[in-house]
Formats: C-alpha cells, sequence, structure tokens
C-alpha cells in the first residue's frame, strides 16, 4: 500500500490509461466466479423449491413458498443419518490411522534413515500414482474371502493405507530435514526412540501432521470407488454411494435431486469453512514440494 | 513398563539405523498386503480368462492381443486426452490468467480480503463430494426437465435445448466443461499462493518499462512460479488420466463410449460384464500408461530445471 503511493505519478497515471485491460480482465474474473457459483445458487433455490413452484416458475425463481418435502423425502430415503454416520466412521478411521502410519513410517525413513529407504520411498510414491482400478478387483475378492465384503472395516482399512502412502512420501522428506542436535540431545537425556518420536518430533512435526489429517478426512469422505465396489448394503454405505443410487426417472424430481445435493455437500461445505486455513496451508506446502 | 535405564545414550544410539526397523513394520506389512499383493494378482488375473468364479484359466498375452484390436479400448484411451484437456490444461491456463489477476489487480486495489473470498469460492468445487456436485449437474443438463433446458426454452432458444449428455456428439465437451467446473480452483489456490512469494518491485519495474500486461505474465509471473505450474500439471494429469466418479455420475461412459475412459471401462469388464482377466488387463494397461507419462514429465522437469541453473 505504502509503495503504491511512492510510485511517481506517471506510473499511476499510466496505469488508469491503460484501463480497458483491466476492466476486460476484471470481467473474466467475474464471470469464472459467476459460472463456479451459479450450479450451488440453482441448488438452493430449487431445494426448498415444490415440484409445481418448479413447473411454473422454473429453475431461477425464488420459491413463491418454501417447501421441505425434497429434503424430507431424501432425508428418509436415503437413512442420511445412517449414511452420515458411516461416512464418518469411515472418514475418522481412515485419516487418523493414515496419519499414524505415516509418522511411523517417516520417522523410520526420515529420521532413523534405515537402509534401503530410498527405495522404499520410491515404492510409496508409485504407489501413489497407481489406479485405484489395477488393485479393485483383487482387494474385493479378498474381501469376500474373508468375511470383511460390504463391512466398513473394509473400506476403513484400504483407505488407511492408500492415505499413508501419499503421507509416508510426504513425511519422510519433511522429517529428513529435522535438525540432527535435537534428538541427540534427547537421546543424552535417556530418551528411547519410542520417547524420542513422541516428545520430540511429535510436536515439532505437528502443524504438518494437522495438515494431514484435515486433508485424508475430507479426501476419504469423498471417496466413491471403493466404497461403491465394497459397500452394497444400505446399512454400509456412505453418502456418495447413497447419492449415486438416485438416478432415472428420479432426475426429474427436482427438490429431491436439489435437497439432497445440498444435504450432502452441507457437511464438507461446513468442514471447508472451519479449516480453511489449514486447508490452504497444505495446497501451498504440497506443492512447493 | 521395562525399567528406564538410568543415565545417557550416546549419539550413536540416534544414529543407529537397525533400532528403527520396528517401526516400519506396520506401515509396510499393510503396504504390501493392501497394494503391493493386490497388484500383483491383478497382473495375474490380466493372463487369465476369468469370471470371477471358478478357477482363473491361463491364456497368455491374449486379453492384451484382443484390447489392441478393441475399439471400444481405444476410445477409452482417446477420452483420456480429453480428459486431459479438461482437467490441466484448460484448467491451468484459466488459473494462471486468473491468479495473475487477483494478485496485479485485485489483491491491490481491493486487499487482500477480497482475494482471499473469490479464492476460496473458486475452491467450493473441489471441498464437496464430486457425486453431490456430479449428481447435481446431472439434473442441471436433463433433456426435458433439466434446469438448463427450462431456462433455454424460456428465453426462446429452443433450438439450443439440446440432450446435452445423452447424444454422442454434445456429451463428451459436456463432461469436459463439468471437468473444468470442478477442477478449477486447484491452479488458482496453488497459483495465488505461488505469487504471493514473488517480490512486487518485479512487477513495479517491468510497468515502470512500460511492458503491457500480457508481456509482464509472460516474462515475470510464468517464470516465477514454473515449480507449481509443474506440480498442478503432474497431479492434474495423473488423476485426469485415473477419472472415474464424474464419468459414472454423468454418463456411465455413454452413449455409444463417447465419454468411456479406461479406468471406467475396467470397472464395468470386472463388475457388469465379468470379464476379470479383461478387466485386470485394462487396468493393468492404465497403470503402466500413468507411470510412464508421470515418468516422462518428471524427467523433462529435471533437464529443464538443470538446463536453467546451467544458464
Amino acid at each position: 500500500m505504502s509503495a503504491s503511493a511512492s510510485l511517481p505519478a506517471k506510473v499511476r497515471r499510466s496505469r488508469h490509461q491503460r484501463g480497458a485491460t483491466r476492466w476486460i480482465v476484471l470481467a473474466i474474473v467475474a464471470v469464472v466466479a459467476i459460472v463456479v457459483l451459479l450450479p450451488f445458487g440453482v441448488m438452493v433455490l430449487n431445494a426448498f423449491k415444490s415440484p409445481q413452484d418448479y413447473a411454473s416458475s422454473g429453475p431461477l425463481s425464488l420459491p413463491s413458498s418454501l417447501y421441505f418435502g425434497g429434503l424430507t423425502e431424501f432425508w428418509t430415503r436415503v437413512d442420511f443419518p445412517q449414511k452420515f454416520m458411516n461416512s464418518l466412521l469411515i472418514a475418522v478411521t481412515a485419516s487418523v490411522g493414515g496419519v499414524l502410519l505415516s509418522l511411523l513410517n517417516a520417522y523410520a525413513l526420515g529420521i532413523g534413515r534405515v537402509r534401503g529407504r530410498t527405495w522404499i520411498i520410491v515404492l510409496f510414491l508409485l504407489a501413489n500414482m497407481l489406479p485405484h482400478e489395477a488393485m479393485m478387483y483383487p482387494l474385493y475378492f479378498i474381501a469376500k474371502e474373508i468375511g470383511l465384503y460390504n463391512t466398513q472395516l473394509s473400506v476403513a482399512i484400504i483407505m488407511t493405507v492408500i492415505r499413508s502412502a501419499f503421507g509416508t512420501y510426504l513425511l519422510a522428506s519433511v522429517l529428513s530435514t529435522f535438525p540432527r542436535s535435537l534428538l541427540e540431545a534427547a537421546a543424552l537425556d535417556g530418551a528411547s526412540r519410542w520417547q524420542v518420536l513422541w516428545r520430540v518430533v511429535f510436536p515439532i512435526a505437528r502443524p504438518t501432521l494437522s495438515v494431514l489429517l484435515v486433508f485424508f478426512f475430507i479426501w476419504t469422505w469423498n471417496e466413491f470407488f471403493f466404497p461403491l465396489v465394497l459397500l452394497v448394503d444400505n446399512t454400509t454405505q456412505t453418502i456418495p454411494v447413497a447419492l449415486a443410487s438416485l438416478t432415472g426417472q428420479e432426475l426429474t424430481n427436482a427438490p429431491l435431486i436439489n435437497a439432497g445435493a445440498l444435504i450432502s455437500m452441507l457437511p464438507t461445505i461446513v468442514f471447508f469453512l472451519i479449516f480453511q486455513r489449514t486447508l490452504a496451508r497444505g495446497i501451498t506446502a504440497g506443492s512447493v514440494k | 513398563m521395562a525399567p528406564v535405564k538410568s543415565g545417557r545414550r550416546s549419539a550413536a544410539y540416534i544414529r543407529s539405523r537397525v533400532g528403527y526397523w520396528p517401526y516400519l513394520v506396520p506401515g509396510v506389512l499393510l503396504f504390501i498386503a493392501v497394494i503391493v499383493v493386490p497388484f500383483a494378482m491383478n497382473l495375474y488375473f490380466s493372463f487369465t480368462s476369468w469370471r470371477g468364479i471358478g478357477e482363473p484359466e491361463w491364456i497368455g498375452l491374449e486379453n492384451y492381443l484382443e484390447l489392441a484390436s478393441d475399439s471400444t479400448f481405444w476410445i477409452s484411451f482417446r477420452n483420456s486426452i480429453a480428459m486431459v484437456v479438461a482437467i490441466v490444461v484448460i484448467p491451468t491456463a484459466i488459473g494462471l490468467l486468473l491468479a495473475a489477476t487477483f494478485f496485479d489487480f485485485i489483491g491491490r486495489r481491493f486487499g487482500p480480503r477480497v482475494a482471499s473470498v473469490l479464492r476460496a469460492l473458486y475452491y467450493l468445487p473441489q471441498v464437496v463430494p464430486v457425486v453431490a456436485a456430479g449428481l447435481l449437474w446431472t439434473w442441471i443438463l436433463q433433456p426435458q426437465t433439466g434446469g438448463l433446458n427450462t431456462v433455454l426454452r424460456a428465453v426462446g432458444l429452443d433450438s439450443l435445448a439440446l440432450n446435452w449428455l445423452g447424444d454422442p456428439e454434445t456429451a463428451l465437451p459436456t463432461v469436459m466443461s463439468v471437468l473444468v467446473w470442478f477442477q478449477i480452483g486447484y491452479p488458482i489456490v496453488v497459483f495465488m499462493a505461488a505469487l504471493e512469494r514473488v517480490d512486487p518491485e518485479l512487477y513495479e519495474a517491468a510497468e515502470m518499462d512500460g511492458a503491457p500486461w500480457f508481456t509482464r505474465m509472460r516474462a515475470i509471473t510464468i517464470p516465477q512460479i514454473r515449480p507449481e505450474i509443474f506440480v498442478v500439471t503432474l497431479t492434474g494429469t495423473i488423476s485426469a488420466l485415473q477419472v472415474f466418479a464424474p464419468i459414472y455420475v454423468l454418463t456411465g461412459g455413454g452413449p455409444e463410449n463417447s465419454t468411456n475412459v479406461p479406468s471406467y471401462f475396467s470397472y464395468t469388464s470386472f463388475f457388469t460384464r465379468a470379464q476379470v482377466g479383461y478387466g485386470a488387463a485394462i487396468a493393468t494397461v492404465l497403470a503402466l500408461v500413468v507411470l510412464l507419462v508421470a515418468l516422462v514429465m518428471i524427467r523433462f522437469q529435471a533437464r529443464s530445471e538443470k538446463e536453467d541453473s546451467e544458464l
């Protein structure tokens, strides 16, 4: 701000002379913002609009009176509270488990520098690029063989390991720059490796771990592929799988679809608002590494 | 609990590598069980004819030979290129333009607050479940009573009220547009964060020299945030080659395979056509393509970085 005040007057004037470019660019920014937001706006309008209201006044008008039929129909049809709990159970398990496994792995790889660590890290990196289809059928087959098919546990275990592959790769490089003097000082004080992990490494790595936790949670919450294949029962399915079961004729039921999309998005939007700073920090840090 | 050893441990204790092995055991065992073994099994299945029950029958490379002459297979990979355009090329280009704009105009004129609100709004589609947003789009694009066509008819543009997702002519461009909508927030947020690192004086100096906006973008913005452009391109390409959920919700690969992609093709081979060996072969080819593309991109980046540092 003070910089622009100290700029020579000539420069400031020339900036104003290039007004046309500025307005074109601003218009693009605004148009993109509107296009991005429009579907959300339309969703909110039509989630509370009765089918008759929609038929007579279309998708862009305000509802003539608030209609909650779509919300209640979706809520009871898919048994939303149950789907919510299933999603929560899987996302919490996989995010906490994934962070824990990542930390243990990265402690051995980044701080312990065990022999062959480069190859192990490369393996974890490759696993991150592997399409899930390339392990899907065997996992489906194994889950059936050992009786874990159609249980939340099967998805929770798989997602935990997939998240840990990403977390290990990321954390191992973060921890490899950990100050050795801190570790050695703790050892001189008589701390064991286990104690060093929890009393020295964990507190210092905590900001990175919390970023991982938040991302793991939202990724797992939104995960579709594994739940789709492994959870066939109403009592085990997650929100995305239940939503995807609305097809065909139901797609013409405007309040049902819009209310369903709205209710399903709300938890993630609330989560996003709460953890916006953490998410932004993660996107930034992850992109530089 | 074991009695705490009294006294000090030497620095060698921390440096000893052997003592850390136990920490790898749970992670590595689970990794082998959930990723390595299933991947190896998938590879084995791809050399067999198997319907998911009974014994897989070894047929060698037959599935792969069949793939080579399967038009659906080639269509699905051709559509992968369209997915890369929709998920990487277009969002990265728009993202660069928008991030530079934020940085150049909005950030200075309206302060960082407005910029951060706009950034959050663009990022919203990245946060909500893909299936929820996909379902919303399916309804918007539904030909008879969907939101878009209702509006088009109301303003007299009946001829534009197409069967967006149901016509082989329009389905792929429509899916691509929805994917751009999904993806756009990611490059914007990354690039904006990266631009905060760039010294504003660089811009001011360029402005004083009379460099037009576009030149500043090409000469300053893009070179300064090249590492971020690479990361966005790499991760975007990997996810574009594997895109599944939006296709499943929007079109189911149809109509007439016009929006089929490798991951969806292997999924239907596994679970609707019960051709497990064939599906496994598709998944294996996809995995190889993804790894190869990623490797080439990483090599390319490493080389151009090296050239830069030699300059």
